[in-house]
């Protein structure tokens, strides 16, 4: 490779981020990746930095130590290396600088990632997820709905499709006229349909009506979807920005419906910041959770003025709102935002997750990923910054979507089929474009760079590991006492998500994993069943009758106690961590759980007196801490 | 007295009960001395029992006629009572009033309380502080150490030999070793005390400093960790009390960390049940409200002093001697945490009751002044503080963070809480030993051990994931690892149903490996058997 000047360094050092804690190895610059081996333990341990999950690459001044280089990753990894020559540092940073982010897609990962799988396998990949059959298992088409093949060569909207639904009464002069009224022709087209009331969810782009233009086909559009549904008289269109972004828009020619030039609609704010604000507020989370011995007060003011928690319930309140329109009043809801590949694609599949226990399953996801995310045009490319472009289009709208996911599998420990590896391993693929599946801004892009072809597909990859994914607890028969989840959207049920945030910082989880626990339980009781279906064929073959049977259900459960959540976390790479707790079996802690990790005293003042010094007092100075080290 | 004078109406029909999450009771309202019963009459499950002494505060509105009475529970559950008639309704209420502040212990509910279950094991007799300091004294290593006995705080310590009875204050040890074979040349001692009584002029106490220098040997090293900061243990100077001097305790090290005292618990705990019980406000107020209370702040100093002093031993290989003001309060809950840490066996159930016992009942923390109000008391706090409820969320944030090692669950530390706070068993009266001895409370009233460790009792407290630990466990104190204690404080305003159900299953997967495991046992049993059978048929 070109950019590489220094393929490795030695003796670099890897500080710990909150407890200052080195560990020397070395440090390899790969074609793909950025490699540090650990030099002195027996199991030496490695991490390894996928460049296209660097998001910042920074050089320190230079210490006596040498030349630190910060790094922070897309998917909150943050690390510090010291290297001791400062030249050695600027080569590795300038390569960095130039290999994280390709000019062309071609330079992407996913074009040299080869994973041994035959070519059957790879297109199996790929026909994994069929939106037609998704369409279908909506009940759609039907009387009213139907597919439309106006975008066929993407010309009336570029962003969108080709295969979209529409009201069986929208002409296509109707549809083509409406797509010309609103941003970037992304005209209104069916997301989810709720078919027990046959009320639809539909999403768009905000119209560009200014302070008073209209358009009649658009207004026609409206009225076919709300006449598409015969349980309700009239359709909420919900504009999922703040009023006030929504006003300032109309200055600039765009803006929302008016209520009174569109027959039989309610039009509702519901507040959404912009991407700009989203990313604003990520920034400031991860700046106050990345504070060296952060207090209490420091946290919880930090976690308010980031906002973040805050935007998680108004998304999730907007998907609750949506959902309830759906499925209570049986009306068909429009969502848009400005271009609707934002909040819009966040609230309609979110609102989808509430109504429907498919896409609580782990196949489920998927396809509410590909249809509402990718198909619909989510900018990926842009918004995970994959190519180097314009910063200010990046943002964690995704990793929001997957946060509220997350709430809801808090709330509703049963209700899923996937744990939170699943969604923190799908975020780590967002943005480590090793799979084709997000790689682009949308459809067409995707089939000009024939990704079908030249890579593979995420989904693959994760069925392959789906029991580390599975939620053992998971209850397929919840989905029939709850079809439609109602989750509690009060302050309180909110929670900061340490396991996404802080997945690399070790010393931050739980020591002990009720999941991972739960899970290599559930496997045991696979195997023990095979096991003894064989024992009990060899005995039945010597000619003994059984009588002893384990009946699964038949045990009165225990007391109900309350409990705590059950989705406790660990740190993300099981078998990584199984080999730490051998390595460290010398000291007596549990998985790594150490004293001096903790720092108890990190704020002790200086003592006032220990007369005469003794050598293994004189570390004794900066608190008792750091003495055993 | 009796309590019939303070009821002046013991009986209302059609009053209408409301708690949150659960569909509303019309029933029939009785008061006796210790309850609040509230009775269907058609269905003999919905049925409320309400101990007065649960009750922390009682707030009544009219409406018409119909008045409602809010009762408020020292176990932070909120209900209403719809009752029919003022005249009733303003009895009731001032009755319930009445009942649940009654001054005398004797009158409370324990003494007139008789169990419905079979004793099997009177919970008085299973930790007797002989008990705990037998096994220590039986060691060779402790023959300067004897039993003293007191009349006042506490009834069993050890103290030195060698050094006379009256000393400034007393010390308790707790003392550990390191190994399974107690090897006399490594052990720690951890102790709690008062502070010295040194006063403004520096008041010195010659066999203070004896006892304090003479537990460590000679190139020994030990640790003082005061519960105050430096400030404030000046300030308590001026009071008479104070802090060791380096001078005189010289092979001592003194660490000052910050545990707030009892008002200001007390605040913390009103403030964050009143942002717990408020549900109309946004994100951005909750955030700040949780904040604000402090709680998890407090929670936080409490949790890093007591790994401090975990430390001190198992990574120092020193004693350690932590004291506060009276070492009743913030000391007890830096001893017992760092035991929780180091000690595997107080992780147990028994173990876990046995600490209770030993440092908490037997030092002397007042449970009674601390216990007799909770969150929702509209007078002026006194003596409250909620220094054991804190104790019991630290021990709660561990659990959370090793969930398998504790033979306990989360609802074994609920119950602790509640009883502390109301109770029909006799363990959490007084304030002292002492107290509890003159209330003869052993002859008079019930342990709440005798009930506990009942085996149909216990099981409902195990915590299914529990394999037994032998290893330190170092939680984590940064605010990402520490969380509010939902169980507690959110119990009442959010329905736990769904979590609840998971947790059943959680346990139906262990008990389904238990018995696979068994049953593949027994199999592999019955193929051995068969097998040696066939053997013995083809040799004669």
């Amino acid at each position: 490779m070109e950019h590489i000047t220094t393929p490795k360094v030695e003796q670099v050092k890897l500080l710990d981020r909150f407890s200052n804690r080195a560990t020397a190895g070395t440090l390899y610059l790969t074609a793909t990746h950025l490699l540090f081996i650990e030099s002195n333990t027996a199991a030496s341990e490695e991490t390894w930095i996928l460049h296209h999950h660097i998001a910042v690459v920074e050089k320190l001044s230079l210490t006596t130590s040498g030349c630190p280089l910060v790094i922070h990753c897309r998917n909150f990894r943050v690390v510090h290396f010291v290297i001791p020559r400062e030249r050695d540092c600027h080569d590795i940073y300038s390569s960095l600088l130039l290999l994280r982010r390709p000019a062309s897609y071609d330079d992407l990962y996913a074009f040299s990632y080869n994973p041994k799988q035959s070519e059957q396998q790879r297109v199996g990949g790929w026909q994994l997820i069929d939106l037609a059959s998704e369409y279908e298992r909506m009940g759609v088409p039907c009387d009213h709905w139907q597919l439309t093949d106006v975008n066929r060569n993407y010309k009336v909207c570029d962003t969108y499709p080709r295969d979209l639904f529409v009201p069986v009464s929208a002409s296509k002069p109707i549809i083509v006229g409406s797509s010309k009224f609103r941003s970037k022709g992304r005209f209104p087209v069916l997301s989810y349909f709720y078919q027990e009331k046959k009320a639809a969810v539909c999403r768009c782009s905000q119209p560009l009506s200014g302070f008073s233009a209209r358009c009649l086909e658009d207004e026609h559009m409206l009225q076919a979807i709300s006449k598409a549904n015969h349980n309700s008289r009239f359709m909420y269109v919900m504009d999922t920005r703040p009023k006030l972004n929504a006003l300032a828009n109309r200055a600039a020619g765009k803006g929302y419906e008016n209520e009174d030039n569109y027959s039989n609609i309610r039009f509702q704010f519901v507040g959404i910041e912009n991407i700009h604000v989203m990313r604003a507020s990520l920034q400031k989370l991860l700046e106050v959770i990345g504070t060296k011995s952060l207090s209490m007060t420091d946290y919880f003011s930090g976690l308010e003025s980031s906002g973040w928690l805050r935007h998680i319930k108004a998304v999730l309140d907007a998907a609750v709102i949506l959902a309830k329109a759906v499925t209570v009043e049986g009306a068909s809801v429009l969502v848009h935002c400005s271009d609707g590949w934002d909040r819009t694609a966040q609230v309609c599949s979110l609102g989808a997750l509430l109504m429907d226990p498919f896409y609580r399953t782990i196949k489920g996801l998927m396809v509410l990923i590909e249809k509402d995310w990718i198909s619909f045009g989510h900018k990926f490319a842009d918004r995970c910054d994959q190519l180097d472009g314009d910063p200010k289009e990046v943002s964690p709208v995704f990793t929001q979507f997957l946060e509220c996911v997350w709430q809801l599998t808090e709330q509703f420990p049963q209700a899923f089929q996937y744990n939170e590896w699943f969604l923190i391993q799908i975020h780590e693929h967002v943005h480590s474009c090793q799979f084709g599946n997000f790689l682009g801004n949308c459809q067409r892009e995707r089939e000009e760079l024939r990704l079908k072809d030249k890579t593979y597909s995420l989904w693959q990859f994760l069925l392959n590991d789906q029991e580390n994914y599975v939620n053992p607890v998971y209850q397929p028969g919840f989905s029939e006492t709850h079809p439609v989840l109602e989750p509690s959207t009060l302050p309180f049920s909110f929670k900061f998500w340490r396991n996404m945030y802080h997945q690399f910082d070790r010393s931050m989880h739980p020591r002990q994993s009720v999941l991972k626990q739960v899970l290599s339980l559930k496997a045991s009781n696979r195997d023990l069943e095979k096991a003894a279906r064989a024992l009990e064929a060899k005995l039945q073959k010597q000619g003994v009758f059984l009588s002893i049977a384990v009946d699964s259900k038949s045990k009165d459960p225990v007391h109900p106690v309350r409990p705590k959540s059950l989705i406790l976390s660990a740190p993300l790479n099981c078998k990584e961590d199984e080999q730490k707790l051998s390595v460290c079996g010398s000291v007596r802690t549990v998985e790594g759980s150490s004293s001096d990790q903790n720092g108890y005293n990190e704020e002790e003042e200086e003592p006032a007196s220990f007369t005469k010094p003794e050598p293994t007092l004189v570390s004794l100075e900066r608190g008792v801490a750091r003495m055993t080290c | 007295m009796e309590f019939a004078e303070l009821i002046k109406t013991p009986r209302v029909d059609n009053v209408v009960l409301h708690r949150p999450f659960m569909s509303r009771v019309e029933g029939t309202l009785c008061l006796t001395g210790h309850h609040l019963i509230l009775s269907s009459r058609q269905d003999s499950n919905e049925e409320l029992w309400l101990l007065h002494s649960n009750i922390d505060s009682i707030e009544k509105r009219f409406v018409g006629t119909l008045g409602t009475v809010i009762i408020k529970c020292k176990d932070l559950r909120i209900i209403q009572l719809d009752i029919p008639g003022m005249e009733e309704c303003l009895n009731i209420a001032s009755s319930i009033e009445a009942l649940s502040t009654l001054d005398s212990v004797t009158l409370m509910y324990p003494f007139f309380y008789r169990p419905m279950f079979e004793l099997i094991e009177d919970g008085w007799n299973t930790f007797l502080p002989e008990q705990s300091f037998k096994q220590i004294e039986s060691l060779s290593v402790f023959t300067q150490w004897r039993w003293v006995v007191k009349d006042l705080w506490p009834t069993l310590k050890i103290s030195l030999s060698e050094t006379s009875d009256s000393v400034a204050r007393s010390c308790v040890a707790h003392v550990r070793f390191l190994g399974p074979d107690p090897n006399p040349i490594y052990f720690q001692v951890m102790m709690r005390s008062g502070q010295p009584l040194t006063g403004s002029n520096g008041r010195r106490c010659k066999e203070d400093e004896q006892l304090i220098n003479a537990t460590l040997r000679a190139g020994k090293r030990g640790y003082i960790i005061d519960t105050r900061s430096i400030n404030v243990a000046q300030q308590a100077k001026a009071r008479g009390g104070g802090f060791e001097l380096e001078a005189h305790y010289p092979q001592w090290r003194r660490i000052h960390k910050t545990i707030e005292r009892s008002n200001i618990l007390q605040e913390s705990l009103i403030k964050l049940v009143e942002a717990c019980n408020d549900q109309s406000h946004n994100m951005d107020r909750w955030l700040s409200k949780l904040e604000a209370s402090n709680w998890l702040t407090n929670i936080k100093e409490i949790l890093t002093t007591a790994c401090l002093a975990a430390q001190c031993i198992d990574r120092e290989g020193a004693s350690v001697l932590v004291h506060g003001t009276e070492g009743t309060d913030s000391t007890l809950q830096v001893t017992s945490l760092a035991q929780i840490i180091l000690d595997p066996t107080s992780r147990t159930i028994r173990g876990f009751e046995s600490l209770v016992e030993r440092e908490w009942l037997q030092a002397g923390h007042p449970f009674q002044q601390r216990c007799s109000q909770s969150a929702y008391s509209n007078s002026k706090p006194k003596w409250e503080a909620p220094v054991f409820l804190l104790f019991l969320d630290c021990v709660w944030q561990i659990l959370r963070q090793f969930p398998c090692s504790f033979q306990f669950n989360e609802h074994f530390l609920i119950l602790l809480f509640e009883h502390a706070y109301a109770s029909q068993f006799g363990t959490f009266l007084g304030n002292n030993s002492f107290e509890r001895g003159k209330l003869k409370l052993p002859q008079k009233t019930v342990s709440l051990w005798s009930w506990v460790n009942r085996p149909q009792d216990t099981e409902r407290f195990l915590n299914p994931l529990f394999e037994a630990n032998s290893l330190v466990i170092w939680p984590s104190v940064s605010p990402q690892s520490l969380l509010l204690w939902e169980g507690v404080f959110l119990r009442w305003n959010r329905s736990s149903k769904c979590l609840d159900e998971a947790y059943e299953e959680m346990i139906h997967i262990i008990e389904h490996n238990k018995e696979l495991q068994s049953k593949v046992n027994t199999l592999h049993r019955q193929l051995a058997e068969l097998e040696t059978e066939d053997v013995q048929l083809e040799t004669p």
